[in-house]
């Protein structure tokens, strides 16, 4: 109620120059996952940040990543909380071709991998002990390569589950198992699995079905964003024992993704919704998270994530808790706003692009104008500035909030988890220096790793 | 003993007689409403014998009623015994307090949408003093409640039996009519008859967003849902109309062919009301298996309604999930009995023998 009063209040104390200007289009419908880090959604149009700029939002929850990429394709979405492979793959017209950009990443950071309570026990005892007799972390895959070369032995495959063959997750669970020498697979054109010369085989699983999938045994283990590890550890069906913070802190999650054309015919809409999403970036993290325990509250109804409070509460509010007990601080554990969170990096987009390369989803070797030239096509910095521009003025925002002189490219990342360095400048150095995956011009030819 | 007061008792006698007719009368329409327990009941009511009357009570009230109570209790006993990952398996209470909380959801979202409303008057009253133009209101933008995902899959279940109706009456009278037309329509039937609803759905979720316009009169989902219970609901329709036309009595076939009627009237005058009682028998079979087809296309494609309520549900994962399904569980059964009561009463309405 006090909420309402105060959405109210603010709402009548505006009336920002974007409200009054004609908007192309004012009824828009977003999609979303059910996963913590849709939480500026959620927050813009709970808060009424969406209200102030004129739009009339609705909400709708899709079953997948596949689902929901392809109604932001069709139209029956305007926009959605997207996995920032998404746009990047669209574009590059892998696995689906169409022209999606994203004006405003939608956080850092969130994710976490999560093993099974039988293959934790196997782990174990491969992973050192503090004198608290907890272990210490972060957890290296080395300690699963023992395990998973016992299950080998046993004739048993060793499966584990990531959401999208584009996704955050399958990149990051990926790097976390090359960085402790495991092998997850390489794509090739013929080959989509994803699992040529696998010794971890990742297959798909949509965010909020993880936790029935690991209990029902069709995988070991999986990575996937909050509340879905958090879940886990509630109720008693696996331990997470790596955070994505840990790979890699500070990393680029979820986007939101609109289609080039919706951005063209709707440039006011474009810039009154990112406005809005700004907002609520702001609102999450304001005051060193002071709101985060409503947006937990939020985030429980059951048309968000819907997952009990106190499941969402624990990775939302500053900790992270990994065994049963074993909560850890993690104060960055999901970032909204600090850091220039929600500014669209081209370094960001560039990453992921090396991952597609690593991996094989890009077969060949690409120039590093090229990953430039996408990145730039792709993440909208420009939208996104103006927005922020206009905040600014209109004296929602502080000016030094924003990184207005920024070339696009975050500082070199020292870092990531195997002790690679990344610059965004460079993405053919980087993959290069990667110990698994492919290099230079090397192809993946009827199952065989060739060239380079 | 009608010689001492012939009067009082034939007048005694009559009302009594006419009581009972309309009792008698009434127990028909009970029995069609599944309230056959009030016969006797109203029997007594009227001063018939206790003692018969009431072992017919029984039969039709006390048992059930009973079973209901047993099947309760077994429910309320096993239950707590099933630990799963998200608690024990909820019994008849948790389940009861979902409800109330479903209903706190619905009364709370319309809450929500009641100040939706008020902020747009407020604004526009704002942009009025302003001197602007008012905005059109728009419609709240929030998550329908449970009332309203109950209500999106009736209309949608009608909706598709409709369809399904109008192709399969005709086609069912085409096939019983002509041996021909029963050869072309049999293959298609038996092949298609047999598929599940689950693999139809990308069909038709594909067609339909292929074809159907953005602003179009129906909403993609609510045809997607609405085309896949047609698709499924048709063939009980087909194959009983087929069959009840085919067996019409040959002495009636062949007084038509005496009266030279035309095709057209002799649907009208003999096939169709000869047919019509297993015709109405094929539709309530395809009522049924309409209403089965929509949760579970529904909870496969993320429509609208009670099927989707099922599954945001399993994917919430939330310590009230399981009650909650539960409900939608007992709301789907309840639902699919009253349809299957519809019909009948239908049927009843239209058919002149008891024909069930």
């Amino acid at each position: 109620m006090n909420r309402i009063i105060a959405a109210l209040a603010t709402t009548t104390a505006l009336a920002g120059p974007l409200a009054a200007q004609d908007l192309e289009i004012d009824e828009l419908t977003f999609g979303f996952i059910k996963l913590t880090d849709m939480a500026p959604l959620a927050i813009a149009y709970e808060m009424g940040f969406f209200e102030d700029e004129g739009l009339f939002v609705t909400l709708e929850a899709q079953a997948n990543w596949r689902v929901l990429l392809d109604g932001v394709i069709d139209g029956t979405l305007d926009g959605a909380h997207m996995l920032a492979g998404q746009p990047i793959a669209a574009t590059i017209g892998y696995g689906t071709q169409a022209n999606i950009i994203t004006p405003f990443s939608m956080d850092l950071n969130g994710n976490g991998i999560t093993v099974s309570n039988d293959v934790w026990e196997l782990m174990r005892p491969h992973i050192p002990s503090m004198d608290d007799g907890r272990p210490v972390h972060p957890i290296s895959a080395s300690a699963l390569a023992p395990v998973v070369e016992q299950y080998r032995e046993e004739g048993t495959r060793f499966d584990m589950g990531m959401v999208f063959p584009v996704s955050t997750h399958n990149y990051e669970i990926r790097f976390w198992l090359a960085a402790g020498g495991l092998n997850p697979g390489f794509y090739s054109p013929e080959d989509i699995t994803g699992t040529i010369d696998a010794d971890v085989f990742l297959s798909v699983t949509p965010p909020p079905q993880m936790p029935a999938t690991l209990e029902a045994g069709t995988i070991f283990g999986y990575a996937v964003g909050e509340p879905w590890n958090q879940q886990a550890v509630q109720r008693g069906i696996g331990v997470p024992v790596v955070t994505d913070y840990q790979l890699w802190p500070n990393n680029p999650e979820k986007v939101f993704g609109i289609t080039e054309e919706f951005a063209e015919q709707n440039p006011n809409t474009t810039q009154a919704i990112v406005r809005a999403l700004i907002r609520a970036g702001m609102w999450l993290d304001e005051n060193d998270n002071a709101n985060r325990e409503e947006a937990v509250s939020i985030l429980s109804y059951p048309e968000y994530v819907g997952a009990d409070e106190e499941v969402i509460a624990a990775s939302m509010t500053g900790t992270f808790e990994f065994e049963p007990g074993d909560v850890r601080e993690e104060p960055d554990f999901n970032v909204f706003f600090r850091y220039y969170a929600t500014y669209p990096f081209y370094s960001d987009a560039v990453w992921y692009l090396t991952q597609m390369r690593r991996w094989g989803q890009i077969p060949e070797q690409m120039s590093d104008e090229w990953y430039h030239e996408v990145a730039a096509q792709v993440y909208r910095p420009d939208i996104y500035l103006e927005a922020a521009r206009s905040l600014v003025d209109d004296g929602l925002a502080a000016e030094e909030d924003f990184p207005w002189d920024t070339d696009g490219f975050r500082p070199v990342e020292t870092e990531m988890m195997g002790g690679v360095d990344y610059d965004g400048r460079y993405p053919n150095a980087y993959i290069d220096a990667l110990e698994i995956g492919l290099t230079g011009d090397e192809v993946v030819v009827d199952g065989v790793v060739t060239g380079g | 003993m009608t010689t001492i007061d012939p009067n009082f008792d034939a007048d005694r006698e009559a009302r009594r007689e006419r009581r009972f007719t309309a009792i008698n009368k009434a127990d028909a329409w009970f029995r069609v409403l599944g309230l056959a327990w009030l016969t006797p009941m109203l029997r007594i009511a009227a001063g018939d014998n206790p003692r018969a009357q009431g072992g017919e009570i029984w039969r039709l009230l006390g048992v059930p009623l009973l079973a209901i109570a047993a099947f309760l209790m077994l429910w309320a006993t096993l239950a707590p015994t099933v630990q799963t990952s998200l608690g024990a398996i909820p019994g008849p209470a948790q389940v009861w307090e979902q409800v109330g909380n479903l209903n706190d959801d619905a009364i709370r979202t319309r809450e929500r949408a009641a100040e939706f409303y008020e902020r747009q008057e407020v604004r526009n009253e704002e942009r009025i003093a302003n001197g602007e133009e008012a905005r059109p209101i728009r419609d709240f933008t929030g998550a329908p409640t449970y009332y309203q995902q109950i209500w999106t899959s009736i209309k949608t279940v009608f909706f598709g039996f409709l369809i399904a109706t109008a192709v399969a009456v005709p086609l069912g009278i085409a096939a019983g009519l002509s041996p021909t037309a029963n050869a072309a329509i049999n293959p298609i039937i038996q092949i298609f008859k047999p598929v599940s609803p689950l693999a139809w759905l990308p069909i038709v979720s594909i067609v339909v967003s292929a074809l159907a316009a953005d602003d179009g009169l129906f909403e993609k989902s609510f045809m997607v849902s609405a085309i896949t219970v047609t698709l499924c609901s048709l063939w009980p329709t087909l194959i009983n109309t087929a069959l009840g036309v085919a067996s019409i009595d040959k002495d009636l076939v062949n007084v038509s062919k005496v009266l030279k009627m035309g095709t057209w009237t002799k649907i009208q005058k003999l096939v169709l009301p000869s047919a019509l009682p297993l015709i109405f028998t094929g539709l309530r079979l395809s009522l049924g298996v309409g209403w089965m087809v929509l949760i579970a296309a529904e909870m496969l494609a993320q429509n609208p309604g009670l099927g989707k309520f099922v599954w945001d549900e399993f994917q919430n994962g939330s310590s009230q999930s399981l009650a909650k399904i539960m409900v939608a569980v007992l709301t789907i059964g309840i639902i699919g009995f009253l349809l299957d009561r519809l019909m009948f009463t239908i049927q009843s309405l239209f058919t002149f023998t008891n024909n069930r």
